[in-house]
């Protein structure tokens, strides 16, 4: 490769090549499915299957007390939306065998004594018995049964001033995500997410095909420089990306509901940071590859996973071992995950933003630069 | 590397439009091309004979800019084949092996494609457009997709998209090959017209035919350049004269003839054997004797003028090898 080469892209040839891309894409239904059906499915599909929240946690109950006070309490459980009653039970030798056969999740055990302690003043008590398998619905559960006894305490018992615990009470106010929905956390993180993993499979698969169809080589006689190959194929699937964006984001609020609280252009000048590294990332798999298939398969491992898991998603990273915390600032979806959700849920603003900006920033000239440097013009 | 002695560009972009000397690829231990020299004058139609895997389609490639070679030195157009491989891609047309325009573009779109990376001119555009329509007959075919054209057509939109920047010196790689014969002619028609309008035209084949369409033949065997001039002055150059048997028994009288002391190769052509030999009086005696021993039956023997594929044969085996299958 000649030394001398020029820096800047020539505008005709990046012309060319960008709207060959365009006129392939558009004749390649298989592309144009990925493009712009694929995004949106995925969003549909992992948006209603992901749920954090806990809710008719089916449980089993043994009234030995079956009184008013027992039925009432059995009651506010039920009604509160979060439990749903399955069955009464006889003997406790019947719960494990239920918890064994995911009958139920939770078993409540009333004690004979509990509406004559109630009565009395004295502190009443129920057995909770909680299939712990599932350690994170469980904790959820047993916190909600806390908030359930409250809920039934507050309207059945006369607090005396001197019996009533605490004398200091938090009162909470959720900020944000008001009604605590998991969607809400979960559609603008599969924004990121599925964008991460769309870019670089398009992409992929283009310097491959080339490669595999034997244009290549007349593509590499030609004066064209790697530069305006790279952005030639480049600008197409940004366009498309930055479409997909909209898309999902649309989805996201019509479908789901979730709020978008922040501004629009924001959300574009930082999808275009996000989108030009991954899809630099996705041709620079491309150019070693050289196969479409290997290169799909390999663009869906250095994404999915990564995206999917390491990126806060799924955990948050403030709670990753040391190891995986570090792992996590050179998975880009880290970063555009922190600007979806702060732009939807938290309507924050550059001046929040910057830090993820900046560190997109990096990784688009890192993914443009390897792009560049990974496509060889030389036959081997 | 050009340097003191050297290569000067200057002096060859007059009359010379490829010049090599040396040059040598290999690819690990296997030598594709081994140290071979030539030129090619400027307007000349300069063809590249040889058997598959004989080194051609690496020194073409070597010298449109697409592989720098592992040692030895050249010029295309003037410019350096190891340092200056942009400028060269620039002022050349080339044309690979395999059909390499986008199957899924149509006539035109492939056209307009490959005019924007050439950097043809807006104001050229159209005219070099309806060229190339015009030379692989496809005027009214433009918005076809190209895949779903005749290897034939093919060939000839490939060449024209080659040329769109009218450059002076053209690289074509087996062109022709898997094209039926009438196409291949037209074909060649078509080189013919580039060439007389001052292109420099460098073609491989293994087309014998085609190669004595070519004003001068290198022949290349095994990475060596084993033989180059005019076609008609090689097969005059072929020192040995050369027998036909003719027989409808060709496999026995080859195998009779490889025993045979005084004949020096022996090739099958179809219904006829040829035989190069030392002598001719000694030698027609000598597979008189030969075939007339082993009884057998042939029609005549008789001198006559060499082949290109006889001197090719002559040639391999003075330079002590079989052609690699």
């Amino acid at each position: 490769m000649s030394k001398a080469r020029r820096i800047l892209p020539d505008p005709m040839r990046l012309r060319a090549v960008a709207r060959k891309e365009i006129l392939q894409l558009r004749r390649d239904a298989r592309s144009m499915l990925l493009a712009f059906a694929m995004p949106l499915l995925l969003l549909v599909i992992f948006g209603y299957a992901i749920t954090w929240d806990v809710r008719n946690i089916p449980f089993g109950v043994i009234d030995r007390d079956q009184t008013r006070r027992s039925r009432d309490l059995i009651t506010t459980f039920q009604s509160s939306g979060y439990f749903t009653l399955r069955e009464y039970l006889d003997r406790p030798s019947e719960i494990a065998e239920n918890l064994y056969k995911r009958r139920e999740m939770i078993v409540f055990v009333i004690p004979p004594d509990f509406s004559r302690d109630i009565d009395a003043g004295r502190q009443a008590q129920i057995q909770a018995i909680v299939d712990g398998t599932d350690a994170n619905t469980a904790t959820i559960a047993i916190s909600y049964t806390r908030a359930m006894i409250q809920t039934f305490a507050l309207g059945n018992i006369r607090v005396s001033p001197t019996r009533s615990g605490l004398p200091i009470r938090a009162q909470s106010r959720v900020w944000f995500n008001e009604e605590l929905k998991s969607r809400n956390m979960i559609v603008p993180g599969l924004v990121a997410v599925i964008m991460m993993i769309i870019a670089a499979i398009l992409t992929s698969l283009t310097i491959a095909r080339e490669w595999e169809r034997g244009t290549m080589e007349q593509l590499a006689a030609t004066p064209v420089t790697r530069l305006e190959v790279v952005l030639g194929k480049l600008l197409p699937y940004l366009a498309i990306g930055l479409i997909d964006v909209i898309l999902s984001s649309l989805l996201g609020v019509l479908l789901f509901g979730v709020p978008f609280r922040g501004n629009p252009a924001l959300l574009m000048l930082m999808s275009f940071l996000f989108l030009v590294g991954a899809l630099g990332l996705g041709i620079f798999i491309s150019a070693f590859a050289r196969t479409q298939l290997v290169a799909t398969q390999v663009a869906m491992m250095a994404t999915y996973l990564p995206a999917y898991l390491l990126s806060g998603f799924m955990f948050p990273i403030s709670v990753m071992p040391g190891v995986l915390r570090v792992l996590t600032y050179v998975v880009p979806a880290r970063y555009f995950l922190v600007v979806t959700r702060g732009i939807f849920l938290k309507g924050v603003g550059l001046h929040v933003l910057y830090v993820q900006g900046i560190f997109m920033l990096i990784f688009s000239v890192i993914g443009l630069t390897l792009a560049v440097r990974g496509f060889r013009k030389e036959l081997g | 590397m050009s340097g003191p002695g050297g290569i000067d560009p200057t002096a060859e972009v007059n009359d010379r439009a490829v010049v090599v000397e040396d040059l040598t690829r290999r690819f690990g231990s296997f030598v594709a091309v081994d140290h071979v020299t030539f030129d090619v004058r400027r307007g000349e139609v300069f063809g590249f004979l040889g058997p598959n895997g004989a080194g051609k389609t690496t020194t073409i490639r070597i010298l449109a800019g697409l592989l720098v070679p592992t040692s030895g030195r050249g010029t295309v157009a003037g410019f350096d084949i190891t340092r200056d491989t942009e400028a060269i891609k620039r002022n050349i047309g080339y044309m690979s092996q395999l059909f390499s325009l986008y199957n899924d573009l149509t006539v035109e779109e492939n056209i307009r494609f490959f005019s924007g990376l050439y950097g043809v001119p807006r104001e050229r555009r159209e005219a070099r457009r309806d060229w190339v329509l015009e030379i692989a007959r496809l005027e009214g075919e433009r918005r076809r997709v190209t895949g779903e054209l005749s290897l034939g057509y093919k060939q000839r939109l490939a060449l024209g998209c080659a040329v769109l920047h009218e450059p002076p010196v053209l690289f074509l790689d087996e062109p022709t090959s898997g094209v039926d014969p009438i196409s291949r002619r037209s074909f060649w028609d078509l080189i013919y017209h580039l060439a007389g309008e001052g292109t420099t035209v460098f073609v491989t084949t293994h087309y014998m035919e085609e190669a004595e369409y070519c004003n001068r033949l290198a022949l290349m065997n095994r990475g060596r350049l084993i033989a180059l001039d005019a076609p008609e002055r090689l097969r005059a150059g072929m020192r040995e004269p050369l027998l036909q048997i003719r027989t409808n028994a060709s496999a026995r009288v080859v195998e009779a003839l490889e025993k045979t002391p005084e004949v020096i190769e022996v090739g099958m052509f179809g219904r006829a054997v040829h035989a190069t030999v030392r002598d001719l009086s000694r030698g027609r005696d000598a597979v008189h004797a030969a075939l007339d021993s082993r009884a057998i039956p042939y029609e005549s023997i008789e001198e006559i003028p060499p082949s290109l594929e006889d001197v090719f044969i002559s040639r391999v085996h003075e330079e002590g090898g079989a052609p690699d299958e």
